[in-house]
């Protein structure tokens, strides 16, 4: 427990100090949100109906943006290797990884979406439904995420081939992220269904993201 | 303890780097692995250290704690430093001690016998070459781990650090350590060598 507890601390200190990119998710997020409207027009009826899959857009491109540091730091100064030599199995490590990673750069993108929710003209109860839709399916984008991570580290390309993984992976969440902030804002559906199958998939995320992640990670060490 | 390896065989990239490897060293022994570059000194030793999967042949080490794998014993010291710029050279070390766990010794004194207990506030990024490296050395001595995996340990260290590195390994040795060492220079120890073929 100690040896998680340890990594996630480590992990959590070096995406907040300087370099560590877990606020360029923020602003990345940020810069995403406010552009909408300039693209969009001053249309605020059409901005209220769009904003919760803006928002829901805009945070999933930044968790990805910061996705790609999850591993290939490890990787490159063979912290990775002693990792996988630990008596903690790599699967929980992994898991480690991703809690630290989503508390650092995955709470900050939920803390933000009241502040860009004004500016799409998004009304308190509107913004609460997709705070509490990303809150419930952002872990499942750091989770599914991970695995991409892993393969990106173990192809030896990041970036761009990150993105192509993980975004089709990540198409229910988003699917069902959207339809529950849209339910709980105009209707006519009821909220519960595609918020109860948002909950199922980071759930499901939860379990096979670091099962997947590590089984990648052990094939590719060499 | 007895650390011993038969007929092992190593692929990389559907390359053959050697087979049929026969090694053994006994608590206390320092086995040499030596070779020219590309022989497979650093795939060697990350078989060791389970990294590497072997194509063929086992190794065995008797003697150690049961519950435990190989790896889990061994402390392996690679080319890379495993040290984050962004923390300090104490929160770099303090987080090996408690994610690498078993007995584990003071930070502290670890970073004082390697010669860094002045630096223990730098951040990791303003350190040289050599400092990494005692860093790293200062790894081994906060964990204590039977076997230690060494790859080109002396490399970038000054003629001090030499000295301290073999006093280092004396004293693990003493306790009853083994030491699997890749290397072009001699250590400065007494120790059984192994030489790897030249890229068969």
């Amino acid at each position: 427990m100690t040896a998680l507890a340890a990594l996630i601390r480590r992990d959590i200190k070096i995406a907040l100090r300087v370099g560590g990119g877990a606020l360029i998710g923020v602003l990345f997020f940020l810069t995403v949100t406010v552009l909408m409207p300039f693209a969009i027009g001053p249309d605020l009826p059409l901005l209220a109906r769009l904003g919760p899959a803006i928002l829901w857009l805009g945070a999933l491109l930044a968790s990805l943006l910061t996705l790609d540091r999850l591993f290939t730091a490890d990787h490159e100064d063979g912290s990775l290797d002693l990792i996988a030599m630990g008596q903690t199995p790599l699967e929980l490590a992994c898991a480690a990884k991703a809690l630290a990673h989503w508390l650092a750069a995955g709470v900050p993108l939920i803390v933000a979406t009241p502040a860009l929710g004004l500016l799409l003209n998004l009304d308190a109860s509107a913004t609460s439904a997709v705070a509490l839709t990303l809150l419930v399916g952002t872990p499942a984008l750091t989770f599914t995420g991970m695995i991409g991570a892993a393969l990106a580290v173990t192809l030896h390309r990041g970036g761009l081939l990150l993105a192509v993984l993980v975004l089709p992976l990540s198409i229910p969440v988003l699917i069902f992220g959207v339809a529950a902030s849209q339910a709980a804002i105009s209707g006519p559906l009821s909220f519960g269904t595609p918020f109860s199958i948002l909950c199922a998939l980071s759930l499901v995320s939860l379990v096979v993201g670091p099962f997947a992640a590590a089984a990648s990670l052990r094939h590719g060490l060499d | 303890m007895r650390l011993s390896g038969r007929q092992i065989s190593c692929i990389r990239g559907g390359r053959g780097v050697f087979s049929g490897l026969d090694f053994e060293a006994s608590s206390g022994e320092v086995l040499a692995v030596v070779g020219p570059n590309g022989s497979g000194k650093t795939s060697l030793l990350r078989l060791l250290a389970g990294l590497l999967a072997p194509a063929g042949g086992s190794i065995e080490l008797e003697g150690g704690e049961a519950e435990l794998t190989l790896p889990e014993q061994a402390h392996y010291l690679g080319h890379r430093d495993a040290l984050k710029p962004a923390l300090s050279v104490r929160e770099n070390l303090s987080f090996w001690r408690d994610f690498l766990g078993g007995k584990a010794g003071d930070v502290s004194e670890s970073l004082s016998a390697v010669g860094l207990g002045h630096a223990i506030h730098l951040p990791a990024a303003f350190l040289s070459a050599g400092q990494r490296r005692r860093l790293s050395i200062a790894r081994l001595l906060v964990v204590r781990r039977s076997v230690w995996l060494l790859d080109e340990p002396t490399s970038a260290l000054d003629t001090a650090g030499q000295d301290l590195f073999v006093g280092v390994m004396r004293e693990h040795l003493a306790g009853g350590g083994i030491i699997v060492a890749a290397t072009h220079t001699p250590l400065g120890i007494e120790a059984r060598e192994l030489r790897m073929g030249g890229g068969k």
